[in-house]
């Protein structure tokens, strides 16, 4: 289209202003990586209470725990992000609510908070004030953390759909995204988190989820990457990145491979050969695949000039 | 009342002089820029002609930045300017990650958003904004575009090829052309090859972007 026309114009910008770099780094994909294990940590735990509440026994607070750490690790790069930190206190006194940016920090704040509540409860059992039955009132409390959970891990989708200046990033594709990375990375922490609490069957379940969340990202991906370029000239100056010899080709394929096709095939070989070290090497690659995706496709429509 | 702009590119000179004014009026730090003149150069040696193209945020009816901006600094105020208050901005860049042109940059001093303003405390006080004072040729007019009598309405009236940049993107911009190219408005329609500028070798600046 417009792009071809330059074989005719020879059109070059001979004077302009340097253009940005990077704005959104890898502070933002820390933040995306790390929401996702800790709200997928709670789907998983939620499915287990599910599936076979008596291997929960031992596995709610670490399992809790884990959560919250990456939690407080999503919002800690949150801050560390900000060009003026000391006044992320101007979202709750001055929030905005068209903003996916407002909302999701008040949810954030509010699933963070259940989940301190829930492992205080927990911590302290024997002298907890709030309740006689702790464990009881931790499972009732996990139904709405997992409800809560959703929106927590759909808000990115939100906010780069906002950003609408990177045309790459759509709501319907991002929100699926966002909740397959939380399944993948959630299940592949849940088994390395499980351990032998975990019979082998939960595992291979858990396994599953994994395998299935890999295959369905992997598969939007691949769409984005072949049909993607369909939707506008910008999106095919953006893919183009990550095809041929583009700057970020290299990295795109060692996070499908690592985050995806391996976890995939170990997870089959897995099946067969009824192996947990098979299990736990997919999901140790998943984890770390899962940062490399998402820096991938968080970076490259920055590259595009913009004006 | 909504103001707006309008830019007869048949009238730009590239002279930069708006560039200039505003950078003194606003006091735009170093290596940022509200308003660039940037420059196309068309066709093969010696059939070349050179273009130029004032670019300054379009203070968009459905701005992306102001619906992004998760504590209301950026907002509309009452004669349609999108303002910004770095008193209130939070610095999550956001509003840059929004905007489709590329008019919003991280000040290296204050740590926030900032943009063109149309001048909002010039006009507050009946003055022009300073680009349009300081155009030699008049290029830039600007003015109400709810007063069909204005300059700017009669400018947009009299002429049948005003375009905004990227109508596609759906933000509706305040601001217009006239004697536009595709070279002139979409950045895809020519190359930014290293070293491009007549007077540097710098093709990005690692302003704002400090976690890559
Ligand atoms: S041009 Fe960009 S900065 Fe200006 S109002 Fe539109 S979206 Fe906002
Ligand atoms: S950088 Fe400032 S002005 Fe821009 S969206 Fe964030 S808080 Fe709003």
């Amino acid at each position: 289209m417009i792009h071809e026309s330059i074989a005719a114009t020879q059109a070059v910008v001979t004077l302009d202003v340097p253009l940005p770099d990077i704005f959104w780094g890898w502070f933002v994909t820390m933040n995306m990586w790390a929401k996702s294990i800790g709200t997928g940590l709670v789907f998983m735990l939620f499915l287990l209470m599910k599936k076979n509440p008596d291997e929960m026994k031992g596995l709610r607070t670490p399992t809790l725990i884990v959560s919250f750490v990456m939690m407080n690790v999503f919002l800690l790069f949150t801050l560390a992000d900000l060009h003026q930190p000391f006044r992320m206190w101007h979202i709750f006194f001055y929030p905005h609510w068209t903003s996916a940016i407002t909302v999701g920090a008040w949810m954030a704040t509010v699933f963070v908070g259940l989940e301190s509540l829930m492992i205080v409860v927990m911590l302290r059992k024997d002298k907890c004030l709030l309740t006689k039955n702790p464990t009881g009132f931790f499972d009732k409390l996990l139904f709405w953390v997992t409800l809560l959970a959703i929106p927590v891990t759909l808000y990115t989708a939100g906010i780069m759909a906002e950003a609408t200046a990177r045309e790459l990033w759509q709501m319907s594709t991002e929100s699926v995204q966002m909740i397959l990375a939380a399944t993948l990375s959630g299940s592949a922490a849940m088994i390395l988190l499980g351990g032998s609490k975990l019979s082998d069957k939960t595992k291979q379940f858990f396994g599953a989820i994994l395998g299935l969340s890999a295959l369905m990202a992997f598969i939007i991906y691949m769409s984005e990457y072949i049909f993607g370029g369909m939707k506008s000239e910008e999106v095919i100056a953006i893919l183009s990145n990550i095809k041929g010899d583009g700057e970020y080709a290299t990295m795109f394929w060692v996070g499908q491979w690592v985050a995806y096709i391996l976890p995939m095939l170990l997870i089959a070989l897995a099946r067969v050969s009824k192996s947990s070290n098979l299990l736990n090497l997919a999901s140790i690659l998943a984890i770390v695949g899962l940062w490399v995706v998402k820096h991938v496709w968080l970076v490259i429509p920055q590259l595009l000039s913009l004006s | 009342m909504q103001l707006g702009f309008l830019v007869d590119l048949h009238l730009c000179m590239g002279c930069k002089g708006c560039e200039i004014a505003c950078k003194v009026e606003n006091e735009v730090p170093l290596s940022t820029w509200r308003l660039r003149v940037k420059y196309v150069d068309v066709g093969a040696f010696p059939e070349t002609k050179r273009t130029f193209t004032p670019l300054r945020c379009n203070h968009c009816e459905n701005a992306p930045c102001e619906r992004i901006c998760p504590v209301s600094a950026l907002h509309y105020i009452d004669n349609g300017i999108v303002n910004i208050d770095s008193e209130r901005c939070i610095g999550c860049a956001g509003c840059v990650m929004a905007c489709p042109y590329g008019a919003i940059y991280i000040d290296p001093e204050t740590q926030t958003a900032d943009k063109c303003t149309y001048c909002a405390h010039r006009v507050a006080s009946s003055m022009m904004p300073a680009c349009v004072v300081a155009c030699p040729v008049e290029a830039n007019i600007f003015g109400d575009l709810e007063d069909p009598t204005s300059n700017i309405s009669m400018y947009i009236q009299d002429h049948r090829d005003v375009q905004v940049r990227k109508p596609e993107k759906g933000t509706n911009p305040h601001h217009f052309y006239v004697g536009a190219s595709q070279v002139n408005l979409n950045p895809l329609a020519s190359e930014r090859v290293e070293g491009f500028s007549l007077f540097n070798k710098i093709t990005h600046l690692p302003l704002g972007g400090h976690h890559e």
